[in-house]
């Protein structure tokens, strides 16, 4: 057998093979199908009864609503009502109802595990490959067919390896280096293969970071974004439902095929995203003046505890600028309880934010909305024109840290400053 | 086969833009690609495909954004390369995604023959530009309307 990548070894295990190549054709069983109430039951329900045949597997099906709630008008309200309707009439075992957003209400509830190969009806669902899972988006149509089948077909990916030697500085995040990696490579340089995140910097995050990093391979461009699962790993799904994890068997062998990449943590500074593409990369000290109407938190990427924690360590004390909105949606109901007991909530609200509930929110412009021509610095994972609601609304993206310094100065800022 | 040239990197959400998800394809038609090329919902003929720059279809999973292009009737995408959620969905609704490294020499406007079998696009002047063939059952799925039609045949009897 020769040396093999964590992709290939995720994919060989869900075909029942012994060993895959990069390039082949493979069906693989699939161990977990999770949609949300906008990719899910409004699409898949109708096209289901079409086909005439049953879920092959409800447990191992997650139902996430998230998208449309809370609900801001009567179509929003038809699309939830369809999506609860469903659930109750298919009797689905796992439906996790306005807890927060899919991507990390799903490990908090203990179904992503390593070594778990899974799709998901949304493009963030590679956030799972934090935990060293084989998790990829596909949309509606082709989720029916896991529906129907628990299959589905891949083309066995290479692997790039985004290697971070080094140490990360206080003030810098896994934002940073997404959008370090994203503006290098472009949108699509991850050319739907697999991405693996390794090295000394990975290995010292925590599993919010690693998120973070496997969430935003959708803007890379790759099918998944791996983590090799470790003890950090393995500590973190304990206290979330899924005891016992056995992380050993999930890596890359040592000389495994791949194209390699090289990075310094260390010397990272922070990075922003300019209007209106997540590629177009700065580094935080490069960039003219740029005052903001907006600072958002928020979404799958951006808004989980580690995230609030950040903006809470920037803004203690503080009071954002005088005409900066500074909004709060934390990524799940969980998150936000856990920012209320550390004290976080109150702290953020005495700067001045304004919290939103745990769902999708101004991020892709499905309920709140950002105003017409407002600047917008954001800790989402896309500014594509229009995304939030706004079609003339500049956005910008930067880590949670950012975010907050930026609130606080009332222009784009480096937290560093602040921190120091 | 008319051309309507886009530029690299067109998104889900100029393709189905994030407001209109709530509605039918219908309302969605209206909205395609208005930000970047507002011509084009009005304009787009049955028969007419996208030439575009790469990376055609970046961002989201929702495959509205390839739909939409059957629903308006286009025949075929073609772009030296396609964001990999995309160029699934579009197989699974059955529009035809050709990946050609050459694509960027066809004129907006252009009058151009498809042939899918072939992977090739022949222009208004008789050049042939090669594409990289698809899988067979990939176009096999394509011809017969996307997934669904194919899973409605296999499961009718059991």
């Amino acid at each position: 057998m020769s040396a093999t990548t964590l992709a290939q070894k995720l994919i060989a295990r869900a075909a029942g093979r012994a060993q895959v190549q990069p390039g082949e054709f493979v069906t693989c069983r699939v161990d977990l199908a999770m949609f949300h109430d906008s990719s899910g039951p409004r699409r898949l329900a109708p096209m289901l009864a079409e086909v005439g045949a049953p879920i092959w597997d409800k447990d191992k099906v997650v139902l996430v609503i998230d998208h449309y709630l809370p609900e801001a008008d009567d179509d929003a309200r038809r699309i939830v009502r369809i999506a609860r309707h469903w659930a109750a009439e298919q009797r689905l075992p796992h439906v996790y109802d306005g807890l927060g957003i899919c991507h990390v209400v799903m490990p908090q509830h203990g179904h992503v595990r390593p070594g778990l190969f899974g799709v998901g009806g949304d493009s963030h669902t590679c956030t799972g490959g934090a935990f060293g899972a084989y998790l990829f988006g596909i949309g509606a149509t082709e989720m029916l067919g896991v529906l129907v089948s628990g299959e589905i077909w891949l083309q066995v990916p290479e692997t790039l390896f985004m290697r971070w030697s080094g140490l990360l500085t206080d003030g810098v995040t896994a934002k940073d280096m997404m959008l370090a990696m994203i503006g290098r490579f472009g949108m699509n340089g991850g050319r739907y293969q697999a991405v693996e995140y390794c090295g000394e910097a990975v290995q010292a995050l925590p599993m919010a970071e690693r998120m973070t990093l496997a969430n935003m391979s959708a803007e890379l461009g790759a099918q998944v974004g791996l983590v090799a699962p470790d003890e950090t790993t393995r500590d973190w799904l304990a206290a979330h439902g899924a005891p016992h994890v056995d992380p050993a068997p999930w890596h890359s062998d040592e000389d495994a095929p791949g194209t390699r990449h090289y990075f310094d943590a260390s010397t990272l500074a922070p990075q922003v995203a300019l209007p209106h593409s997540p590629a177009r990369v700065r580094a935080i000290d490069g960039l003219p003046p740029t005052p903001v109407d907006v600072a958002y938190i928020g979404a799958c990427t951006g808004a989980k505890l580690d995230d609030m924690r950040a903006a809470a360590r920037v803004l203690a004390g503080y009071q954002v600028a005088d005409g900066v909105q500074l909004l709060v949606a934390p990524a799940s109901v969980a998150d936000a309880a856990a920012a209320e007991r550390e004290g976080i909530v109150r702290l953020l609200r005495d700067a001045g934010a304004q919290f939103l509930p745990s769902a999708c929110g101004a991020c892709a412009g499905y309920g709140v909305q950002i105003p017409e021509g407002a600047t917008v610095i954001s800790s989402t994972a896309r500014n594509f024109r229009g995304r939030m609601g706004a079609a003339t609304a500049q956005v910008y993206l930067g880590s949670p840290y950012t975010v907050a310094a930026s609130a606080l100065r009332g222009r784009i800022a480096d937290p560093r400053e602040i921190l120091r | 086969m008319r051309v309507w040239r886009l530029p690299p990197e067109v998104d889900t959400d100029q393709l189905a833009p994030g407001a209109t998800m709530k509605f039918g394809l219908d309302v969605v038609a209206q909205h395609c690609l208005a930000a970047i090329r507002p011509d084009f919902a009005v304009g787009v003929r049955p028969g007419d495909v996208i030439v575009a720059g790469a990376g055609f279809g970046i961002g989201s999973s929702r495959e509205q954004a390839a739909a939409v292009l059957v629903h308006l009737g286009l025949a075929a995408v073609i772009a030296p390369s396609f964001a990999g959620l995309y160029f699934r969905n579009a197989i699974n609704v059955g529009l035809l995604p050709l990946r050609c490294a050459r694509a960027l020499e066809i004129l907006d406007g252009e009058s151009v023959t498809v042939d899918p079998r072939g992977a090739t696009v022949m222009r208004a002047d008789g050049q042939v530009l090669p594409c990289d063939p698809l899988p067979g059952f990939l176009l096999d799925r394509v011809e017969a309307g996307g997934l669904l039609p194919e899973l409605k045949r296999r499961y009718r009897h059991s």
